[in-house]
């Protein structure tokens, strides 16, 4: 066609305003580093440890701390007391969370938040000493004590996501004829998973750092290697519980991140 | 001019599937607060009829719109859907059967589009085959199409398309009210007149019973069979047709809200179908082009207005380009605009202004052609409901002079 001119159709914009290019799951820079770089250096610090073990010479006292045996049951205490303490904490500041947002609770918000504060402002060794004072020793009292620690950022988060669902959402979820609890399960509480799922890994953390105080009375875990260290003034004992410990810090603190990825609602 | 002039009777696509509103000395009172949000509102809204109510923030608009689906309970007063107190029966059975659309679609982020539309349905305990072919069917009626965004979460719709899926989701389960709180607000004024136009093409169909609380006088007179000017505490400075109100406010303060420039405001008053449409020559495509270019040398045409199988206009070549093929060509629909005939002048000229040909096509139903608007007829129209208003004005003159006389 030798058409000098313009075709008449006149052409204005397309057929409506243009979607934006997103996908429905946002995955960011930062949060693949964060999710690459912590378990290779875990490994890297790992393998170095391993390879120091096998290397080194101990003296009988180290030999018999540093044995893999030990090491592997202390790290496996370490990660029950962690797992069953979170796993309580979350099984009781989730739903406690929400219950301080619904209307007659809502009063009571500040005074909860108040105190689970002071609870996590006091001293752990305090807090795990004064349980075992009252309840004795063991691995219960430890699991007490490191839940009532970390309870505090799961339950702040839990009150705080859930007041931060936009208000319009709620009201638009009742005015389609959701009944109360339909609004809180169905578009609430899928919508404050991130938030909630943040304080989880946070307290994740929290219990794993502390739980090396667990050996105070008597519920295992690395801390005991640190402690023998200390007692027995060995360097290479309380470098090796300081390592551990961090590296089991550092892969639970990852832990919490992939579940928090996971566990987010599609589409936000 | 009466109210019949512009209530749906002059539109007699669908049957009315809406039910009558009525409130009853409706009033709101929060504690606490001297002046009454809502005194004393009564109101009777006719089934299948678009009400809008207008009103400076804080007149109680709102508050009076989530009172008919009881998200705001009244202090007292009875507010009647169909002649059934709304408070016969639960809160939530009663949400269900009124559609609620909101400013900027509020749709739910974690949820796909599909999901969203099917909250109700899925509340009311449809089966999931009914459900999905209500969602389908929705999706299309609103002018998304399924199989694109079905699947997709609001993310990754644009704001017109998210207000669209709201309208869906608020009509998904068929109620007879809808309920529409700012709902076109929050995109940009080129997609609601688009919205805007789709709704009033939507409820030419369906024919439901509309409330839409907005603050914009000019979508009232658009979208409002009647318009409900609401003062501070709910209380009404003019409830009529917009004809009427733009032609006799009420009072100062209807005079001051509709603002100045009536005549202008005429123009996005006035529908493109009560013009007379240009019948211009049309072909269908694939048609042999020797018939089609004689046919318009006859009529002395310029242009041919192409249609597809289902009469929808697809192309609007000059008769060179025609002459160039054997066979009469289309484009992609979606290149050519058109209007559609509930559009107001205000649109038609708009849109001509930016056409080749100076003049627009204006669709139906479901984009069935009907004709071709030029600018020579908008005037026409123009002037001619000038000379009828001046005239009027004279006669009102009159009878003020006798009256002062007497």
């Amino acid at each position: 066609m030798a058409e000098s001119r313009p075709a008449p159709v006149p052409v204005v914009e397309s057929d409506d305003d243009v979607a934006p290019e997103q996908s429905a799951r946002v995955i960011t820079r930062e949060m693949v580093i964060m999710l690459v770089v912590p378990p290779v250096l875990v490994a890297a610090v790992f393998g170095a440890f391993v390879w120091w073990r096998q290397t080194a010479e101990l003296d009988s006292v180290e030999a018999q701390q540093l044995r893999w045996g030990v090491i592997r049951s202390l790290m496996w205490e370490h990660v029950q007391l962690t797992l069953v303490s979170a796993a309580i904490v979350v099984l009781v500041a989730v739903p406690l969370g929400i219950m301080l947002t619904r209307g007659r609770f809502r009063a009571a918000a500040p005074v909860v938040v108040g105190i689970a504060n002071a609870g996590q402002a006091a001293p752990s060794v305090g807090l795990i000493v004064l349980l075992f004072l009252w309840l004795d020793g063991g691995f219960w009292t430890a699991i007490y004590a490191l839940s009532l620690y970390g309870i505090l950022p799961v339950l702040r988060n839990t009150i705080v996501g859930i007041q931060g669902v936009d208000p319009t959402l709620v009201e638009a979820g009742r005015g389609l004829g959701m009944t109360g609890a339909m609004t809180l399960f169905r578009i609430e509480v899928p919508l404050a998973i991130p938030v909630i799922m943040a304080g989880v890994r946070t307290s994740l953390v929290l219990i794993a750092g502390t739980a090396s105080l667990a050996c105070f009375i008597d519920a295992g875990g690395l801390g005991e290697i640190l402690q023998t260290g200390i007692s027995l003034f060995r360097f290479s004992l309380m470098v090796t519980g300081a390592v551990l410990i961090a590296l089991l810090a550092l892969l639970i603190e990852w832990l919490g991140r992939v579940l928090e990825l996971a566990t987010r609602p599609k589409g936000i | 001019m009466t109210q019949t002039e512009s209530s749906p009777g002059s539109s007699p696509e669908g049957a009315i599937s809406g039910a009558e509103l009525r409130l009853e000395n409706v009033v709101k009172r929060y504690p606490g607060q001297k002046a009454a949000a809502v005194e004393s509102l009564s109101l009777t809204i006719p089934a299948g009829e678009i009400v809008a109510f207008v009103g400076p923030s804080g007149c109680g608009k709102t508050t009076s719109l989530k009172m008919i689906n009881r998200l705001i309970e009244p202090t007292s007063g009875t507010i009647r859907l169909d002649g059934e107190d709304i408070r016969s029966e639960s809160a939530t059975s009663l949400r269900r059967k009124i559609g609620y659309v909101i400013q900027g679609g509020s749709l739910f982020p974690h949820m796909t589009v599909a999901t969203n539309v099917a909250v109700v349905p899925k509340m009311l305990g449809w089966d999931s085959k009914r459900i999905a072919t209500r969602v389908d069917e929705l999706l299309d009626l609103v002018g998304l199409d399924p199989d694109r965004y079905r699947d997709r979460y609001p993310r990754e719709l644009s704001g017109g398309q998210q207000q669209r899926v709201g309208v869906a989701r608020g009509l998904a389960a068929d109620p007879p009210v809808l309920l529409m709180d700012e709902p076109f607000g929050a995109v940009d004024p080129i997609t609601r007149q688009r919205l805007q136009d789709e709704l009033i093409s939507i409820q030419r169909e369906l024919r439901k019973t509309i409330v839409c609380v907005t603050h914009d006088i000019d979508e009232a007179i658009k979208l409002g069979d009647r318009i409900l000017i609401l003062q501070e505490g709910a209380k009404i400075a003019q409830y009529d047709t917009p004809d009427t109100i733009l032609a006799a406010p009420a009072n100062d303060f209807v005079a001051d809200f509709v603002g100045a420039g009536s005549s202008l405001k005429q123009l996005s008053l006035t529908r493109v179908r009560s013009l007379d449409l240009g019948q211009p020559t049309t072909a269908h495509v694939g048609e042999d082009t020797g018939p089609v270019v004689r046919r318009a040398e006859e009529a002395g045409d310029d242009s041919v207005v192409v249609l597809d199988d289902r009469d929808r206009p697809v192309a609007w070549p000059w008769l060179r380009q025609v002459r160039h093929n054997d066979r009469v060509q289309s484009t992609p629909r979606e290149l050519l605009v058109t209007l559609d005939q509930a559009a107001t002048l205000n649109d038609a000229l708009d849109t001509m202004l930016t056409s080749a040909h100076s003049k627009v096509i204006v669709t139906g139903d479901r984009d069935r052609y009907l004709g071709v608007v030029d600018f020579e007829s908008v005037t026409e129209h123009m002037r001619r409901t000038e000379r009828d208003a001046a005239q009027q004005m004279q006669d009102a003159g009159g009878h003020e002079a006798v009256d002062a006389d007497g």
